[in-house]
């Protein structure tokens, strides 16, 4: 199989501090990969390279079987890349549908049309509300953003990157933050996911992360200590020394 | 509601000179509405695309010193002379733009003061072409179709429908798909890139047709004042420009014209009574910001529609908040 995501001697510093350092990376179609490191291991800044965000100091990266290391992030996500974020960033003043019809709208050539109204658009409202629907936030279609629960964003956000049919979503902390209950609806849509997509993915609960990944990357300091399956990554004392340890 | 209001507000303009009665407040009014158009092109920027922009007052310097030179100089013919002169301050937008967008925020603010203060400089100082400190006098009216547009009541019409076809477009724009999306940059232009957005293509894009739309403003400016000096490229009257956006409502269609009325109002009516009117609009901001940030429109909205409690959940309920669609896809 040909790697979906090749990320190859990456290394990114901001000024003196390098964050990434000589990173190798390799995922397969429909892998699900689990990225963990202790804090700022530069398991963000590595999401942040491979979606277009920033741009590397030196190394390349290629998706799709495409080099895209100086490719702009909507270049990436038009080429299948979907990524949610850390912190929520979504668009608060506005309603869910409009959210959900935003994130429809970047990969159709809807985008340049400069009559007719978008709050009207019937096709993408009910494409939209399926969405919604499929991730059960429908019957709050019309709410403002900002006056849903924090587990709803979250929901939402992993609704908007799926919104976008991807062949790759990158997941940073989808579960971070969230009450048990919230946990288990998100767990449910992660599993959900079309086995096509291949996901990576940062996570600090184990329990899930665990379950659900097939390959594991270890960083630290910027570094790639260790990759491989799941329990070849469990059962390295390096593991539990740098990130299950203390 | 809003079409009844929409539609009233319209009506009073048609009616204005028979309503007021004179040349002078015909006058005034054609004032306004071309304040008004400088307010709505900057209002794009500003308030939908979030780029607060100090040099808008270029736009008019550019737009109406390439037609007067064109007109002086060269003797072009008044048609030929607009939209060359406005073809001028459209490539100019352009080229601020890319220089302008290398950054965002304060800076952008920053780049484009100094574009706007570059183009005044050369106003002032590059006097064979703009006539330096005289600047370009002796300018005409344009009588397009044998309309002679020296008239006042002519020219307020004229005026009247610029404003209209300028107002539709921009209502129409902000609507659109392509109009979404510019909000989205200004929200979000983190997330507008990771869906897909070309986000620098959407400001510039933005950043032209204000331009463009500033041009346009300029061209009426001329026309209506038939002259044209350093003083209106003045940062002064950049800061005007935003000031009437800020004090109507940024990011909304009626702000930036409620603003514009405003300023214009104070400027002519208050000068002729208090000497300090200057300190008078001052004072009638500082209430603005503090008492309704959002501009005057979004506090008379807000004094209509009480908020809601606390906790109190959206207005609709999902049941008659079923997503408004067209007939016809």
């Amino acid at each position: 199989m040909s790697a979906v995501i090749e990320v190859n001697d990456l290394c990114k510093s901001f000024g003196g501090l390098q964050v990434t350092r000589s990173v190798n990376l390799r995922v397969e179609q429909g892998e699900r990969h689990l990225l963990i490191g202790p804090n700022g291991a530069g398991k963000t800044t590595l999401f942040n390279l491979i979606a277009g965000d920033l741009r590397p100091s030196s190394g390349s990266i290629s998706l799709l079987g495409k080099p895209v290391t100086r490719s702009s992030t909507a270049m990436r996500a038009q080429l299948g890349l979907a990524r949610t974020f850390q912190i929520v960033t979504l668009f608060g003043r506005d309603s869910l549908l409009h959210n959900v019809k935003l994130a429809l709208m970047g990969k159709s050539p809807m985008r340049r049309r400069h009559w007719g109204s978008f709050e009207r658009n019937r096709a993408l409202s009910t494409r939209a509300l399926q969405v919604l629907h499929s991730v059960g936030l429908a019957d709050k279609a019309q709410w403002p953003l900002e006056q849903t629960s924090y587990g709803e964003k979250r929901r939402l956000e992993i609704a908007m990157a799926l919104a976008q049919d991807p062949q790759v979503l990158l997941l940073d902390e989808p579960l971070a933050g969230l009450s048990t209950e919230e946990r288990e609806t998100i767990t449910t849509l992660l599993r959900g996911i079309d086995p096509s997509i291949t996901i990576i993915m940062i996570e600090h609960d184990m329990e899930v992360a665990l379950a659900f990944a097939d390959r594991i990357t270890l960083l630290h300091y910027g570094e790639v200590i260790l990759a491989g399956t799941r329990q070849e990554v469990v059962a390295d004392p390096r593991t539990r020394e740098i990130y299950l340890g203390h | 509601m809003k079409r009844a209001l929409l539609a009233a507000f319209i009506v009073v303009l048609l009616f204005l000179p028979q309503l007021t009665g004179g040349v002078y407040y015909t006058n005034l009014a054609s004032q306004a509405l071309i304040a008004a158009l400088f307010a709505l092109s900057l209002n794009l920027l500003v308030g939908y695309a979030g780029l607060v922009s100090l040099g808008h007052a270029g736009y008019l310097g550019l737009a109406a010193y390439s037609f007067g030179w064109l007109m002086t100089h060269l003797g072009w013919g008044h048609l030929a002379a607009a939209v060359a002169a406005l073809a001028v301050t459209t490539v100019m937008a352009g080229i601020f733009g890319l220089i302008a967008l290398r950054a965002a925020g304060i800076s952008f603010l920053m780049i484009t003061l100094a574009l706007g203060q570059i183009l005044w400089g050369l106003a002032y100082r590059w006097s064979s072409v703009t006539g330096g400190d005289n600047g370009i006098s002796g300018l005409t009216r344009p009588s397009p179709f044998g309309i002679d547009l020296g008239n006042p009541n002519n020219f307020y019409y004229f005026t009247l429908v610029v404003f209209l076809l300028v107002w539709a477009a921009i209502a129409n724009w902000v609507r659109s798909p392509y109009g979404a999306s510019i909000r989205g940059t200004k929200d979000q232009p983190r997330r507008m890139s990771a869906l897909g957005y070309n986000v620098w293509l959407i400001r510039w894009t933005t950043f032209i047709v204000s331009g463009f739309l500033g041009g346009v403003a300029g061209l009426m400016y001329v026309y209506y004042n038939q002259f044209i000096s350093p003083h209106s490229l003045s940062l002064a009257n950049s800061a005007e420009m935003l000031l009437m956006v800020i004090a109507g409502g940024a990011g909304t269609l009626s702000g930036p014209v409620v603003g514009a009325a405003l300023v214009v109002l104070l400027k002519n009516v208050a000068s002729a009574y208090i000497d300090r009117w200057i300190m008078l609009l001052g004072l009638v901001f500082i209430f603005i910001v503090m008492f309704v940030p959002g501009g005057i429109v979004a506090g008379l909205s807000r004094l209509r529609r009480p908020r809601l409690p606390a906790g109190a959940g959206p207005e609709k309920t999902p049941a008659e908040s079923a997503p408004a669609v067209e007939k016809t896809a």
